[in-house]
C-alpha cells in the first residue's frame, strides 16, 4: 500500500494521493490524457487494465473516476478528473486511445451525465435514446414522466455518430461521421433473437457472409438501478444485485454486503463467511452449468440443455431449503445472512460434490470432444491477452486468455485468501478455451466446497446492526469475482441513509463491446459461436 | 359447463367466477349447433398446442428454461415447440421487465404474432414494473402496451405457477367462439384501436 502511494509519488510529485485503501490520484483535466499513458507505460506501474470509469455529479461540479489496475502488479488506483466547463457542455479528454474498452465507458457516463470526451470517436448515447431529454443520473434530472414518456412508436435511430473535437481557438467542433460505410450492407440481429442471450441488438455490416462491423445497440433491458439505488436506503439497495446478473445473485449480493460493511466498519462472524462463501460457489456452478447448456444449445447440441440443467436443478434445490427461493434470493444481508442454514444443507452439498465429477466426464463425452464441436469451437474468434486486458475481459472469458485475473486471488476478500484452490488459466484465447475454462471452473467450486462443508464453524449467523443504518462520509470501492468476471461497487456517502452514489461495474459491459474486434473477418455463423462463448448477460450489460 | 383441462378437477381451479362469466357471455349470444361443435373442436386442438414465442427480457426468462427442461417439462402439456419467430407463435410469455426502449419492440412482436394470439403477462415487472417501477426508463405493466390475457404473479414466478397460468390460458381459449362474435378477440380490437401505432419512419 503504502509502496504504490510512493511510487505514484515518485512519477507525479505534486499531486495530491488520498485514500486509505485504494489511493486516489486527483488529476487536472489539462493533464490528464499525459497522465493517462504515464501510469500505463511507466515500468513502476504498468495501469493496463481500465476497470471502471465512474462518472459523478458532486452538484458544484461534474467529473469521473477511473479505477485502474495494473495487470502485472495486481495493484488499483483510483484517478479522480473535474470536467472543465459548464454544466451545460462539461468536457474531459477522451482516453479511448489509452484502454480501449475507454470508448464504451465514456459513452456511458456520456448517456449518464452529459460529460462530453473529447476526441472519443463515438461519442452517442448508449442506454438511452437519442431524443431522450436530460442525463439521468445527475442530481437535477427532472423525472417527470411527461418529459420523456412511454412511446410505442419506433424510436428514431441515425447512421451517423458525433465526435467533439476542440480547434485550435478552443471552440468546441463536432463532426458526424458513419457509423457504417455509405455502400455497407447491414444486418440487423436482435433484439428479439435466440442466440443473443436475452435482448441485445447487433447492427452487422457483412460482406458476402463475412462480417466487416458490428455496431452494438444496448438498452433493450436498462432498468435505472444506479439510480433507484440513490432514493433507497441501504439494506433496500441490495435486492438489485440479485437482478443484474441473476446467476450471480449470491455473489453480487455478497459484494455489496461486503463494501457496505467494510464502510460502516461490522464484522461478520466466521460462520456467515463460510455460508456466504459456499453460496458463491454453489452459484458459480449452477452458471456455468446452465452456460454449457444454452451454449450447446445455440451450437445446435440441444439435448446437453437437459444434461446441465439436470445438476443446476440441485443446486436451486440447496438454495431453496435455505433462502426459499429459485432465484433472486435475497440471502445475504448486512452482518451476516438473512437465515440460518437449512439442516439438510451440509448432506445436500455432499450428494452433489458426488454427482458433479461424473457429470463433467458426462458433458466432456458428449460435447467437449465431439469433432463437429470441435471444428466449430478451435481456432474461432481468438482473443490475445493484452485485447482481453485493454477490453477488460475478465472472468473464465479473460482467463481463456492467460490473463490471471480472478479477483478471489488477487484481490481476496472474505475467506478466499484461506483456501486452497487453483486459478484454471489456458492460452489458446479461442471459444473452446473459454468453454474449457468454465467447465474447469466447476471443478474447482466443488474443490472449495469440499473443504468448506465439513467445517461450518458454530456462531451466529448473522450479527446485530443499526436499524437505521448511516455510514460516514466518503466513498469506497470494492473488487469482487462474480461468475462472469470482475464486479466492480463504488459507493460515495454523504453521512445520510442512502448511497450518494453506487456505481456498477459489471463483468458482461466489456464482453459486448469485444464483440465487434472478435467478430471482425469471421463468418456470420461464427457471430453466435463467440457471442454465446463471452457468456454476457443483457440485464448485467445494462443495469 | 365446467372448463377444465389437462384432468385437473374444476375444484382445484381459482378464478373460477371469470371463465364462468365468459360461458355465460357465450350462451347469452347464443349458436347454432353445428358452428357450435365445430368451435368446440377447434378449440380442443388450440388449447392442446399452444406455441410460445420465446420472448425473455431478464430474470423470468430462466425460470421459463427450467419449465423447458427435463425437471418442469411443458412438453407433457403440448406447449414445448417454442418459436423464435412471432408468425409461428400463438401466445407470449413476457418474461421480464420491459424498458422504455423495449416498448416499441414488444409492441411489434406483438403485433406480428399469427392471429389469434394470447399473452401472458408473467412476473411482477410484466404486471407492474415490480422492483423497478419507480425507475426513470421502465414501463409500468404491459398492460397499457398489449392486451393482456392472463396475469403470473412471482418475482419470479416458479415454474409450477408458469404451469398453471399458461392452463389457466388454455381454459380460456376452450370458451372462445372461433366464428361468429369472439369474447376476447373483439376487445383485442378496441383496445388496438385506442392505442394505434403511428407510421413508421426508418
Ligand atoms: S419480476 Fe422479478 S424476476 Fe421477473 S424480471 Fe422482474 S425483477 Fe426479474
Amino acid at each position: 500500500m503504502a509502496n504504490i502511494t510512493e511510487k505514484i509519488n515518485k512519477l507525479f510529485p505534486g499531486i495530491p494521493v488520498e485514500g486509505e485503501n485504494i489511493p486516489v490520484l486527483t488529476v487536472a483535466e489539462e493533464k490528464w490524457h499525459e497522465t493517462a499513458l504515464r501510469l500505463r507505460d511507466s515500468e513502476d506501474l504498468k495501469m493496463d487494465y481500465l476497470v471502471t470509469i465512474v462518472g459523478m455529479d458532486w452538484k458544484e461540479s461534474l467529473g469521473c473516476i477511473y479505477y485502474l489496475m495494473s495487470s502485472a502488479f495486481n495493484q488499483v488506483i483510483g484517478v479522480k478528473v473535474i470536467a472543465r466547463g459548464d454544466r451545460e457542455k462539461p468536457l474531459i479528454q477522451s482516453v479511448a486511445d489509452v484502454w480501449k474498452v475507454a470508448t464504451l465507458y465514456e459513452r456511458e457516463v456520456y448517456d449518464f451525465f452529459g460529460i462530453i470526451f473529447l476526441d472519443n470517436p463515438d461519442m452517442r448515447r448508449l442506454f438511452l435514446n437519442i431524443d431522450w431529454v436530460g442525463y439521468p443520473l445527475r442530481k437535477d434530472y427532472d423525472e417527470n414522466p411527461e418529459i420523456n414518456p412511454v412511446s410505442i412508436e419506433n424510436e428514431r435511430q441515425s447512421d451517423f455518430t458525433d465526435v467533439y473535437s476542440e480547434d485550435a481557438a478552443g471552440n468546441l467542433v463536432k463532426k458526424e461521421v458513419r457509423v457504417f460505410e455509405k455502400e455497407d450492407f447491414v444486418v440487423n440481429i436482435g433484439p428479439q433473437h435466440p442466440a443473443t442471450h436475452g435482448v441485445l441488438r447487433f447492427r452487422t455490416a457483412v460482406d458476402g457472409e463475412t462480417v466487416k462491423k458490428i455496431d452494438v445497440y444496448m438498452g433493450y433491458i436498462h432498468r435505472g438501478v444506479e439510480k433507484l439505488c440513490e432514493n433507497l436506503t441501504y439494506p433496500q439497495t441490495l435486492h438489485f444485485m440479485d437482478r443484474l446478473d441473476y446467476f450471480s445473485a449470491h455473489n453480487y449480493h455478497h459484494a455489496l454486503c461486503i463494501l457496505i460493511e467494510k464502510a460502516a466498519g461490522i464484522e461478520i462472524s466466521r460462520r456467515a463467511q463460510v455460508i456466504r462463501v459456499m453460496m458463491d460457489e454453489l452459484s458459480r456452478i449452477a452458471s456455468h452449468c446452465l452456460f454449457i447448456g444454452t451454449y450447446c444449445m445455440d451450437l445446435g447440441a440441444t439435448t446437453m440443455l437437459f444434461y446441465t440443467l439436470r445438476v443446476r436443478e440441485q443446486i436451486l434445490d440447496i438454495m431453496e431449503k435455505t433462502c426459499g427461493a429459485r432465484m433472486t434470493f435475497n440471502y445475504d444481508c448486512i452482518g451476516g445472512v438473512m437465515a440460518d442454514l437449512d439442516k439438510d444443507f451440509v448432506a445436500d452439498v455432499k450428494a452433489l460434490l458426488e454427482v458433479i465429477p461424473k457429470n463433467i466426464k458426462e458433458y466432456n463425452e458428449i460435447f467437449t470432444g465431439n469433432v463437429i464441436a470441435r471444428n466449430r469451437l478451435e481456432g474461432v474468434g481468438v482473443l490475445s491477452r493484452e485485447d482481453a486486458i485493454a477490453y477488460a475481459i475478465t472472468g473464465p472469458s479473460g482467463r481463456a486468455s492467460g490473463w490471471a485475473c480472478d479477483m478471489r486471488k488477487l484481490q481476496p476478500y472474505s475467506i478466499y485468501s484461506e483456501l486452497d484452490f487453483e486459478e484454471v488459466i489456458a492460452h489458446e484465447g479461442d471459444s473452446m478455451a473459454r468453454f474449457k475454462c468454465r467447465l474447469e471452473e466447476i471443478e474447482q467450486s466443488a474443490r472449495i466446497l469440499e473443504q468448506l462443508v465439513d467445517n461450518i464453524p458454530e456462531g451466529e449467523y448473522c450479527v446485530k446492526v443499526p436499524k437505521v443504518l448511516k455510514l460516514p462520509a466518503g466513498s469506497w470501492f470494492q473488487l469482487t469475482e462474480g461468475c462472469r468476471g470482475a464486479f466492480g461497487l463504488y459507493l460515495e456517502s454523504d453521512g445520510s441513509t442512502k448511497p450518494y452514489r453506487l456505481k456498477i461495474a459489471p463483468p458482461c459491459l466489456p464482453a459486448a463491446a469485444v464483440v465487434d474486434h472478435l467478430t471482425r473477418g469471421e463468418k456470420i455463423a461464427d457471430l453466435i459461436t463467440i457471442g454465446g462463448s463471452l457468456d454476457y448477460i443483457v440485464p448485467d450489460i445494462d443495469r | 359447463m365446467e372448463v377444465t383441462t389437462k384432468s385437473m378437477p374444476y375444484d382445484a381451479w381459482k378464478d373460477n367466477e371469470y371463465i364462468e362469466g365468459l360461458v355465460k357471455q357465450l350462451q347469452e349470444s347464443g349458436t347454432n349447433v353445428i358452428v357450435g361443435s365445430l368451435d368446440k373442436l377447434i378449440n380442443w386442438g388450440r388449447s392442446n398446442s399452444i406455441w410460445p414465442l420465446t420472448f425473455a427480457t431478464s430474470c423470468c426468462g430462466i425460470e421459463f428454461v427450467s419449465l423447458g427442461a427435463a425437471r418442469f417439462d411443458m412438453a407433457r402439456f403440448g406447449w414445448e415447440v417454442a418459436r423464435s419467430s412471432p408468425r409461428q407463435a400463438d401466445f407470449m410469455m413476457v418474461a421480464g421487465t420491459i424498458v422504455n426502449r423495449m416498448v416499441p419492440v414488444f409492441r411489434r412482436l406483438y403485433d406480428q404474432l399469427a392471429e389469434p394470439k394470447y399473452v401472458i403477462a408473467c412476473g411482477s415487472c410484466a404486471i407492474s414494473g415490480g422492483p423497478f417501477r419507480k425507475s426513470y426508463h421502465v414501463a409500468k405493466g404491459i398492460e397499457d402496451i398489449v392486451p393482456v390475457d392472463v396475469f403470473v404473479p412471482g418475482c419470479p414466478p416458479r415454474p409450477e405457477a408458469m404451469i398453471y397460468g399458461i392452463m389457466q390460458l388454455s381454459r380460456k381459449i376452450k370458451v372462445e367462439r372461433f366464428f361468429g362474435g369472439v369474447n376476447r378477440q373483439e376487445k383485442q380490437a378496441e383496445f388496438l384501436a385506442a392505442h394505434p401505432v403511428q407510421g413508421v419512419e426508418d
